[in-house]
């Protein structure tokens, strides 16, 4: 008992019956917690210096990942809720399952990867850091990405995306590499990069219906150094095979102009 | 192709007034004066001139006067002037015609329909010379019931107060985001509202890092386009503004032209130099109520419930039930901006014909939440249009915590309402992302003369409560007994919730 003291110092009384600490890894049973203590838990073991925590059971809680001031690594085991990363600023996390709506959302660093699907509006507003979903996405992903110098996001999709995908895009990399999609099938997803006014999309296989403010151009050798090198990454993430990817054919969705609206206005 | 249009203004110089030094050259912005030191005299481009008064401010010798145009076209009620105007720039452009400020047109403003009691004889009226009066505001969700304990004669607060503002003048400055204003003019309402214990809104365009140490005095917005919105940014203001929509246009997005993304805003923005900051009409992770408590929660998670959420929407048809539902998704404050409101840029037509007025939205919003009983779980902020403490106090009879002001504050540091915000080129330095046209706004000055002009109406808030026998604030809040209509019919007396005066 006094052992189980000294490894939980710190941490207070109410969450007590939820952690245990075992070879630096702060365990987590989530379960009953509703997200604004197991988020408060989060906080508490971010400031006490944790490196590394595993949540189990976690049902849907929200906000996971927000407000932490370190470079936490978080391994969640069950469906993280809503806001996942949300404003999140530095950790990293690990979802052993899917994720649900506007992961990422306004993201400014660090990284999720997700051994599943990720919902809607993911990556809303991201403004740094990376995401790497192993398969679909949802409606209205990557809208509003921006970058400004360094701070520039990255987000993966190794499936496909539904509509509205990059929409008001101003900066970052979207990949979407279609490895969900059937032999001879095409991306179904419409309105791609609507509005888009920086940034790059890569898409590997067919997609058809782009928003009028973007082209499909022909990928050349400086992209392909940049896709291997996050096809690269995914693989090793998610134990997929680096030649069978970068066998398909990619190409890349660049906006037209960085100022689409330039010529609405009467002066 | 040849232009149809006629120059708005004629700009007439006294000669021999007139010494040739040069300020109005020097100052105006839109290059509407040269010197031709062949001739030793000052010209002027006349259909350069917005008549924003700079010129005719700083001539020494009072030469210039800006006179409208006389050569206006046949008088017609139905085909005025600007409309014959506006149609031919859209036929020499195929453009949306842009404007900046809040409307123009004599939209009904019902303060000028409303008059404030006071007491004669009977519950005598209050010296605010002599004797205190407390126009302290606290902004945020108030308690449903309060708790405390008393032990040997202390008594010691049991219940749990979520985070508020203190306001120690219930007006705030309105959201102005760096982009449309300069940064000194941000420097000014930051310094101001330190000053003076009241806050600034930073408008949804960041907030620059020279200004973090004014946080305690500052509200961070955050919109739909997220412009510098990060974890320091939240954790730097006193409470977090969830930008829903704007008075001036509401339902559609913003939109800072790419050439007023300079180096410095493309920093505080974080977006590529040049590009056009979009900031869509909706936020893309709110289609609902629930998805607003959703992004609420989302902010309260980010800043660890310290700080208060505001929601701003424009004042809309349905306002009253929009303001219900963003009270029950969390809201610690409810901010509602009426069809008055200034915006640096908007197309003229919404800024024109969308939206309703502050006071029916104000009394309808009130009302709403005091019927549904969840009034004390919000604050109520009133904005759009306000230009006097008469309008503040009767806006806080009818139901308001608190009122933003934008415009007025412009005014107060020099702004002549020329309506032209959206060139970027503000001869006042304030309407401008140009550092260098920027300078003329001195922060010194500027927050000196706000400052002044929140003492101003606060000594008059405090005259007009003290007519009225109220010697504190509270007492006049969403007490509408104090206010009485005239000219008013039945139904606009009903929803604002006044006696018709006499009666």
């Amino acid at each position: 008992m006094a052992v189980q003291q000294t490894k939980t110092a710190g941490i207070s009384q109410k969450f007590l019956a939820n952690v245990t600490q075992e070879k630096g890894v702060w365990k987590v049973n989530a379960e009953n917690m509703p997200y604004k203590e197991l988020n408060a838990l989060l906080r508490e073991l971010d400031s006490l210096g944790a490196e590394q925590v595993a949540l189990s059971n976690v049902y849907g809680q929200r906000y996971l990942g927000t407000d932490l001031k370190t470079k936490l690594k978080i391994d969640i085991y069950g469906t993280p809720g809503n806001d996942l990363a949300s404003f999140m600023d530095g950790p990293s996390i690990e979802v052993h399952g899917n994720a649900q709506d506007c992961t990422g959302n306004t993201m400014n660093s660090g990284q999720v990867v997700i051994h599943g699907r990720a919902g809607d509006i993911t990556g809303y507003a991201m403004r740094g850091g990376k995401v790497f979903i192993r398969d679909d996405v949802g409606y209205r992903v990557g809208i509003h990405m921006k970058e400004y110098m360094d701070n520039k996001p990255i987000m993966v999709v190794g499936g496909t995306a539904e509509d509205f995908l990059g929409e008001y895009m101003a900066g970052g990399i979207l990949a979407v590499l279609g490895l969900t999609l059937k032999k001879g099938e095409q991306h179904r997803a419409r309105y791609v990069g609507t509005g888009m006014h920086a940034g790059i999309i890569y898409v590997r296989g067919e997609i058809g219906n782009l928003g009028k403010e973007v082209k499909k151009v022909d990928v050349d050798e400086k992209d392909l150094v940049v896709i291997k090198g996050l096809v690269k990454e995914y693989c090793g993430y998610f134990g997929k095979d680096f030649d069978s990817v970068m066998k398909g054919k990619f190409f890349k969705i660049v906006p037209y102009s960085h100022r689409p609206y330039g010529r609405v206005y009467a002066y | 192709m040849k232009s149809y249009l006629p120059p708005e203004y004629i700009v007439e110089r006294d000669e021999d007034k007139c010494i040739r030094c040069k300020v109005c050259v020097n100052q105006c912005t839109y290059e509407t004066h040269s010197y031709d030191a062949e001739d030793d005299v000052i010209r002027s481009k006349d259909e350069n001139c917005v008549n924003c008064q700079r010129c005719v401010t700083f001539c020494p010798t009072h030469a210039i006067t800006i006179r409208e145009n006389p050569t206006a076209y046949r008088e017609n009620a139905n085909m005025t002037s600007d409309v014959i105007k506006d149609i031919k720039k859209q036929a020499e452009t195929g453009g949306i015609i842009l404007t900046g400020m809040g409307c123009d047109r004599p939209l009904l403003t019902y303060w000028d329909r409303l008059l404030v009691n006071a007491s004669q004889v009977t519950n005598p009226s209050i010296d605010p010379l002599r004797e205190p009066m407390e126009i302290r505001t606290y902004l945020g969700m108030k308690p449903d019931a309060l708790e405390m304990e008393y032990t040997n004669g202390d008594i010691e607060l049991k219940t749990q107060l979520t985070p508020q503002l203190t306001l120690e003048v219930p007006i705030m400055f309105s959201a102005m985001s760096y982009g449309a204003i300069s940064l000194n003019v941000h420097e000014s309402l930051a310094r101001a509202a330190t000053k003076a214990g009241t806050y600034f809104n930073t408008g949804e365009g960041g907030l620059d890092p020279s200004l973090y140490k004014y946080g305690e005095h500052t509200i961070v917005q955050v919109a739909s386009g997220r412009f510098g919105v990060h974890s320091k940014y939240l954790h730097a203001g006193a409470a977090v503004e969830i930008k829903i929509g704007q008075g001036a246009k509401p339902g559609i997005g913003g939109h800072l032209p790419g050439e007023k993304v300079t180096a410095e805003i493309s920093r505080t923005r974080m977006i590529p130099l040049g590009t056009d900051a979009l900031s869509p009409a909706p936020q893309h992770d709110i289609y609902s109520i629930e998805d607003l408590r959703q992004l609420i929660y989302a902010l309260k998670e980010a800043t660890n419930y310290e700080k208060p959420i505001s929601v701003k929407i424009a004042a809309v048809h349905n306002a009253a039930a929009i303001a219900s539902g963003i009270v029950r998704a969390g809201a610690d404050i409810v901010a509602i901006d009426g069809v008055r409101g200034s915006t640096g840029a908007a197309p003229k037509i919404i800024r024109d014909n969308v939206g309703i007025p502050i006071e029916l939205a104000l009394a309808s919003v009130d009302q709403r939440l005091r019927d549904e009983g969840i009034r004390n779980r919000a604050s109520i902020v009133a904005a759009g249009g306000f230009r006097s403490s008469g309008d503040v106090l009767k806006a806080i009879a009818l139901g308001a915590d608190a009122v933003y002001i934008a415009t007025a504050a412009l005014v107060a540091i020099g702004c002549t309402v020329c309506q032209k915000c959206y060139t970027g080129k503000c001869p006042w330095g304030i309407a401008t992302p140009d550092p260098w046209i920027g300078k003329r706004v001195n922060p010194d000055i500027a927050s000196e003369r706000l400052t002044n002009l929140l003492r101003g109406w606060s000594h008059e808030i405090k005259e007009m409560m003290g007519g009225m026998g109220v010697n504190s604030i509270e007492s006049l809040r969403g007490n509408r007994l104090h206010l009485r209509g005239v000219g008013l019919t039945d139904t606009e007396l009903r929803i604002l919730g006044v006696k018709m005066a006499g009666d």
